[in-house]
């Protein structure tokens, strides 16, 4: 595997950060969010908390998807923080068609819209379904797959918070090992969720062999414009899953979103990759490793971890995960390899 | 063109004349046939511009149908039984949301016990989802049901439910007039979608609805259903016009002139009815029948004012209430609210149990005699459940109901009534 998306060979990073300043680069390569002439497909005033990721996330996303189309974009949204935050009846954030019909059937319903699209000879008009951890890895996960092996034309994104944020922070299939939510509670011999359970979408996403899927961070926002655009320019069924830091249920601080975001991919834990029609196709080197502890001390969900040498081993434990994903996506390489 | 053809195959036919544009299947008996004729008519160019899509379960086949239809595509798809629950959900979010998809029931029992034969539990268990809900009595008013249906569903912007029974009728030969496409042109305009997903005019649908505004929503959506009352009949007039056949509307009368009793029923269940009550009136009796075609909405006012010369009411019905007695007939004994008719309640027919004309003629009989309980079950075995219900109460660990009945019946086939 190398770094085929390497681009850029001299960096101009922001002050303490590993982020590319927008005026440094030159304009074909600048942000969405940096033209005065953006996309807005989600308009300020929604009721996400401070510092959420997913809307963040999903701003960034969508903007992408409308620049990449044309404006010509339906989107589709599961039940969730996104679907609740951006439409408290009567008003609405999004300035591009939406629909939101279900927690589970987000994929199956832009399937639905791909298809009227299709046979009213519309194919320019193309379909961004949405969804949480939860109504994609989970109740989303049969929809998911249908739409998958079926290779509608349709981009799903996840916006992936590791756990059921908008219920009161309850644990998914994406919530990682130890993590305390709500259902997985800090008491007992083996506080937080266990390990050994819990599913990995974007490998199961590739094992469907659609032609295009990238999992993608907040902290890494050009190269999840990038991947959006990439997408966009491919027909059939494409995944992103999408890193989200969510301070209400994370417990961590409104202003470390993106810090956490960050730290999640430069520990391991959290691998940025790209695939297409199953096989990996690029990744984003880690620049400067952090142990796991950096990323989970500033967060209260793991703060068991940290109380007494109880939690040695398992961060011991989660460290070796992290280890692991360095390994088997070869995050480790030459960081002249390392793209934007 | 009268076509000998399967039931099934005849509404399969009736769709690919609505040229449908989006159509999802997933297979469940008995309503596998319609849209497997529905692929057929695609693959060899007898239903063009349309999309046929296999999902992966009934949840997702009107998910897909939610998205297809917001999107102003006209919609289609067809379940039964356990599909129908499976899709619940979704039932609820597409009549929600105003979305005029056309979906075709072909009733079936719901398990535990698993059963694939014909009672409407189904449809029953989602009458009060939003749809429309209307009942065949025949295959050639199933075929022109499905034609009604798409014109009933885009005037009101909500969907539809045509009900036929499971076998009975998906799987009967019958002969069908099967109309032309110059006839259903004429009859049924292009859908033109009162709500449509564009990006040259981007609204959100499917927003979070507070405390607020819920009522008056939903209080709308009742509103569509009671508005349905005039339509369903309007639409029955301009398919006659066009098609010379009296098919649909809100309900069927048959030899309702001085009828002192009267058997309330739907579906196919009305023609054996109906052949019993011809040979009781040539030994005088006065028995009329009422079978409903629309059973949501339901019509209270219609059935009050053709019962009003009724002193007896007996209503027939393929499903039952646990805990409670008949369906149908509690929505009779509301429609004769105030009135002093007596309303017997018989539950038959479930899960396929054959409703012989002779078994009737003996409830009718007793009805008449004034010795029918309430509610009663055709041709239950009483002899088995009373054992069986000794059987539960001696012990503890008696062992699952269903399996018991089996291994007491022996593996024979069903009992002859």
């Amino acid at each position: 595997m190398s770094g085929k998306t390497s681009e850029q060979k001299i960096k101009f990073y922001q002050k303490g950060t590993f982020t590319v300043g927008n005026r440094l680069v030159d304009e074909a390569r600048r942000s969405v969010q940096g033209s005065m002439e953006r996309s807005n497909a989600i308009t300020s005033g929604h009721r996400a908390c401070q510092g959420c990721g997913e809307a963040l996330g999903a701003r960034y996303a969508l903007d992408a998807a409308m620049r990449a189309t044309g404006g010509q974009i339906i989107a589709v949204n599961a039940t969730g923080c996104l679907e609740v935050f951006t439409t408290p009846y009567p008003e609405t954030s999004w300035q591009v068609p939406w629909l939101h019909s279900l927690f589970g059937n987000a994929a199956a319903v832009a399937s639905g819209v791909a298809a009227a699209m299709r046979v009213k000879g519309r194919e320019q008009v193309r379909v961004v379904a949405q969804g949480g951890d939860g109504g994609t890895t989970d109740i989303g996960f049969g929809c998911l797959s249908g739409m998958f092996e079926r290779n509608d034309d349709v981009l799903y994104i996840c916006y992936d918070n590791e756990a059921y944020m908008n219920t009161g922070v309850q644990r998914s299939s994406a919530t990682p090992p130890t993590a305390r939510t709500a259902t997985t509670p800090a008491a007992g011999p083996k506080p937080g969720n266990v390990f050994g359970t819990g599913k990995n979408l974007p490998l199961i996403a590739m094992a469907h062999n659609i032609p295009y899927v990238a999992t993608a961070s907040v902290a890494h926002l050009h190269d999840l414009e990038r991947k959006v655009e990439k997408a966009m320019a491919i027909r059939g069924a494409r995944y992103i899953h999408v890193f989200v830091p969510c301070p209400l249920g994370w417990g961590s601080a409104s202003h470390d979103t993106i810090r956490l975001a960050r730290l999640a991919s430069e520990c391991g834990l959290f691998p940025l990759f790209e695939a297409e029609h199953g096989e990996i196709t690029g990744s984003i080197a880690i620049r400067r490793k952090v142990p796991v502890e950096d990323y989970l001390k500033p967060q209260k969900r793991f703060a068991h971890l940290f109380k007494d040498g109880d939690g040695i081993e398992r961060i011991a434990r989660l460290q070796r995960m992290a280890d692991a994903n360095i390994k088997r996506f070869d995050l480790q390489r030459d960081a002249k390899e390392a793209p934007l | 063109m009268l076509e000998q053809i399967e039931g099934s195959h005849a509404v399969a036919k009736a769709i690919a004349l609505s040229r449908p544009e989006v159509i999802c299947a997933y297979p469940i008996t008995p309503q596998t046939h319609i849209v497997e004729r529905c692929a057929e008519l695609i693959r060899v160019g007898a239903i063009r511009n349309c999309e046929f899509i296999n999902v992966e379960s009934e949840f997702a086949a009107l998910s897909v149908a939610i998205g297809s239809s917001a999107a102003g595509a006209r919609t289609y798809t067809a379940t039964a039984s356990q599909g129908l629950l499976f899709m619940a959900e979704a039932v609820y979010n597409a009549a929600g949301l105003g979305l005029p998809i056309v979906m075709t029931i072909g009733n079936r029992a719901i398990g535990a016990p698993i059963n694939i034969w014909n009672d409407h539990s189904d449809s029953m268990a989602l009458r009060d989802a939003g749809w429309i809900q209307l009942h065949a009595e025949t295959n050639q008013e199933a075929a022109d049901l499905h034609i009604q249906a798409f014109k009933l569903a885009e005037r009101l912007s909500a969907p539809v439910m045509v009900c036929m029974d499971g076998f009975i009728l998906t799987h009967a030969y019958e002969r069908v007039e099967i109309p032309t496409q110059d006839q259903v042109d004429a009859f049924l305009p292009p859908y033109r979608p009162r709500q449509i997903l564009d990006p040259s005019d981007p609204y959100s649908i499917g927003a979070m609805v507070g405390p607020e505004a819920f009522m008056e929503v939903r209080y709308l959506a009742h509103d569509k259903l009671l508005q349905a009352l005039g339509v369903i009949p309007e639409i029955q007039k301009e398919f006659e016009d066009i098609f010379g056949r009296d098919s649909g509307g809100l309900f069927h009368s048959y030899r309702m002139e001085d009828a002192k009793t009267v058997v309330v029923t739907m579906g196919s269940l009305a023609g054996t009815v109906k052949d019993l009550v011809d040979d009781l009136h040539k030994d005088g009796a006065r028995i009329g029948v009422i079978s409903l075609c629309s059973y949501r909405p339901f019509p209270l006012d219609g059935l009050r004012y053709a019962l009003r010369g009724a002193s007896k009411v007996i209503v027939l019905e393929k499903s039952l209430a646990p805990g409670f007695g008949g369906v149908l007939a509690s929505d009779v004994r509301m429609a004769l609210q105030g009135v002093d008719t007596h309303v017997h309640t018989v539950i038959a027919g479930l899960g396929g149990r054959p409703i012989t004309r002779k078994s009737l003629a003996r409830m009718f009989a007793r009805a008449e005699r004034g010795e029918l309980k309430d509610p009663h079950f055709l041709d239950l075995d009483l002899d088995i459940v009373r054992r069986e219900i000794d059987n539960q109460r001696g012990q503890i660990t008696a062992g699952p109901i269903a399996e018991n009945i089996l291994r007491e019946i022996g593996p024979c086939t069903p009992k002859a009534v």
